[in-house]
């Protein structure tokens, strides 16, 4: 689980973040604080489909559920077996 | 009551020369729209009133009265004038949505420098292609941005300035950098205005060409003549409104009616940098009581996906007009404005080289869900043949919407590039390049495109532009990118490629080229889907066939093959 965590939050850390200054934490709003826009969010969650090989439900890939790592870890729990 | 009122009555004697005399305007009189969105409201007794409520990602605000927007821009002004900008040269600012950008915006036409605004989610091949083109002196961007521009500086030793207008001290500037803070500035009461004229040119915006890089749209100090007062008769903005524009400054939507109509009009304007979430912007309207909300149909989608029980949670009762523009509305959104609202969302038709709203619909006309509206008074609209380009007079058959030249916010040029400009007319009338056609009671129904130009979320993306990139990847032969019907964003990016000897197919490499394009273009431009082919389909004469893969996506007939390359 918190092996999950680090590697979302280091992708999105590499991917997303264009201020090198700027902090990130598991709990950061990543959509609604602007680090991960609407379009973007595919490619989140394509990463996680790739990288966990599971295929997430549009309708569970909402920018609420996106929101932050800890949540996206806990939407991908629901799909990883 | 409306400001609009009848339309047969505004239509019949209109005059540009209403808006003119509203705002004080005598024919060869020196204009700014600078002046007008600040110095001009101060001198109406408006100082005091507030001009613009900011909002942040991190719970951060900031108010400005018109006092306040008078001093910042003279501030902005005169710190560029001191930098050796002045008039005619290009300023860009790259920035979140955040108030220098606004004022920015203010500032660099007060001193009659062309303001460049361009989106922030660019990446760095996007806006190297649009500063190179328009030969921008500075940039004004922050540290969040600043990035980018650094790692293309070496092929721009045009760009004199990049100046940061939150720069901590932490690290230290780079070449050619400098920073300007609001906070600390010394505010200039005085800032002599450069006396621009009806013809000077104000507004650099870039847009997507089907064939070739991006086109510079020129706008001119006259614009303004058509934005203020197609803001007071559509959007219906009067003194005390709470204005809300979600449209971002880095196109046209976010400076004529986020920018320049709004202040030119005196009201208080809302903005937000807050990535898009129901209960965000739910929340907005109720704490500001917001009463006037222009946005799109990308986010009124979004909105209604989210369903009906997230906006029962907040007072919408402040709202008493709303307004959509950047793709055709659907009727299904009508429906569900009025349903949860108690009113429709209005849509406004024009572009990025129309400058102001085309075809519209008025306040108190009736709404036919689905439908563009009318022509705005003052603007002749129509459909064209699309084989002859003679207007259309037969009722419900499509053809391509064309204006008449000669309204106040129309483009001037495209930067260094007249000969497309003068492509955009024929017989006397400006093509905008979509297809629509008009019912008996002259409401306009859009059909779609007339080229493969895709609007996704209400924001235009070459195809061109995206399969020029995709070839820059090291594992793609060919590419050939179209329009992909999408539920909320009307159309995304799809792009179809061709591998070259050595790289397989996976999925991981399809994330790989994703990003690829992500950074290098924007997040628009991205395709959200890649699908490989052992080859694209070609004419014998080599020329990838685009039509077939689009009309594939959208379950369309393929047509004419005859001059396909079957070998």
């Amino acid at each position: 689980m918190d092996d999950m965590k680090q590697v979302v939050l280091a992708y999105v850390k590499n991917e997303y973040l264009e201020d090198e200054d700027e902090e990130i934490n598991f709990d950061t709003p990543l959509i609604s604080g602007g680090i991960v826009d609407s379009f973007s969010m595919v490619s989140l969650k394509r990463f996680l489909e790739n990288k966990y090989k599971i295929s997430i439900p549009d309708d569970k890939a909402t920018p609420e559920a996106f929101d932050s790592v800890n949540r996206i870890v806990a939407v991908v729990r629901e799909f990883v077996k | 009551m409306s400001h609009f009122g009848a339309y047969e009555d505004r239509a019949k004697n209109f005059s540009w020369d209403i808006s003119e005399k509203e705002l004080g305007y005598e024919p060869g009189d020196p204009i700014n729209i600078g002046w007008y969105c600040s110095d001009r409201l101060c001198q109406m007794g408006k100082a005091d009133r507030t001009a613009l409520i900011w909002e942040g990602m991190t719970g951060e605000s900031r108010k400005y009265t018109y006092n306040d927007v008078r001093l910042t821009t003279n501030t902005i002004g005169a710190f560029l004038r001191g930098l050796g900008i002045q008039a005619g040269d290009r300023v860009c600012l790259f920035m979140d949505r955040i108030p220098e950008l606004y004022l920015g915006f203010v500032g660099v036409l007060k001193i009659g420098a062309i303001a460049q605004p361009l989106f922030s989610a660019f990446g760095e091949e996007s806006l190297f292609v649009r500063l190179e083109d328009a030969q921008t002196r500075a940039i004004i961007t922050t540290r969040k941005h600043v990035g980018k521009v650094r790692r293309i500086l070496e092929q721009m030793p045009f760009l004199e300035h990049i100046i940061i207008v939150d720069h901590d001290g932490k690290r230290e500037l780079k070449e050619r950098e400098v920073a300007f803070s609001l906070d600390t500035a010394t505010p200039v009461e005085k800032l002599e205005i450069h006396p621009t004229k009806a013809e000077s040119p104000s507004v650099l915006h870039y847009t997507s060409g089907t064939t070739g890089q991006p086109k510079g749209v020129q706008h001119v100090h006259y614009s303004l003549i058509s934005q203020y007062l197609t803001a007071k008769w559509v959007l219906d903005l009067k003194d005390d409104d709470i204005y809300w524009c979600t449209a971002d400054p880095g196109w046209v939507t976010g400076t004529s009616y986020g920018i320049i109509a709004p202040f030119a009009l005196g009201v208080t304007q809302c903005v937000q940098d807050i990535g898009f979430s129901a209960d965000n912007w739910y929340r907005f309207i109720e704490k500001h009581r917001v009463t006037v909300w222009y946005s799109a149909p990308t986010a009124i989608r979004s909105l209604m996906k989210a369903g009906d029980e997230v906006v029962k949670k907040y007072d919408m009762s402040s709202l008493r007009h709303l307004a959509s523009v950047g793709e055709p509305l659907n009727a299904e959104a009508v429906h569900w404005s009025l349903r949860v609202f108690n009113m429709p969302f209005h849509d406004t038709y024009w572009q990025t080289e129309t400058g102001s709203i085309m075809i519209t619909n008025f306040p108190g006309m009736k709404v036919k869900p689905g439908s563009m509206g009318r022509a705005f008074p003052g603007i002749t609209s129509t459909v064209l043949d699309m084989k002859t380009y003679e207007p259309i007079n037969e009722r419900g058959r499509i053809g391509l919407i064309a204006v008449q030249p000669g309204w106040p916010a129309m483009m001037r040029t495209y930067w260094n590039n007249p000969e497309t400009y003068k492509k955009k007319f024929v017989n006397g009338w400006y093509l905008t390049g979509d297809r629509s056609s008009i019912d008996s009671e002259g409401y306009f129904w859009f059909a779609g495109r007339d080229d493969d130009i895709i609007n996704t979320a209400g924001h235009l993306v070459s195809p061109f532009e995206v399969e020029s990139a995709l070839l820059e990847h090291q594992a793609v032969a060919e590419s050939a990118v179209v329009a992909k019907p999408d539920e909320v964003n009307m159309e995304v990016v799809k792009a179809f490629v061709t591998l070259k000897p050595g790289f397989e197919p996976t999925a991981d490499l399809e994330l790989e080229i994703m990003n690829f394009i992500r950074k290098k273009l924007s997040p628009l431009a991205m395709p959200q889907e890649i699908e490989y082919m052992p080859s694209l389909p070609k004419t014998r004469s080599g020329k990838i066939m685009r039509r077939m893969l689009r009309a594939k996506e959208w379950g369309e007939e393929i047509g004419d093959t005859s001059t396909l390359d079957n070998e």
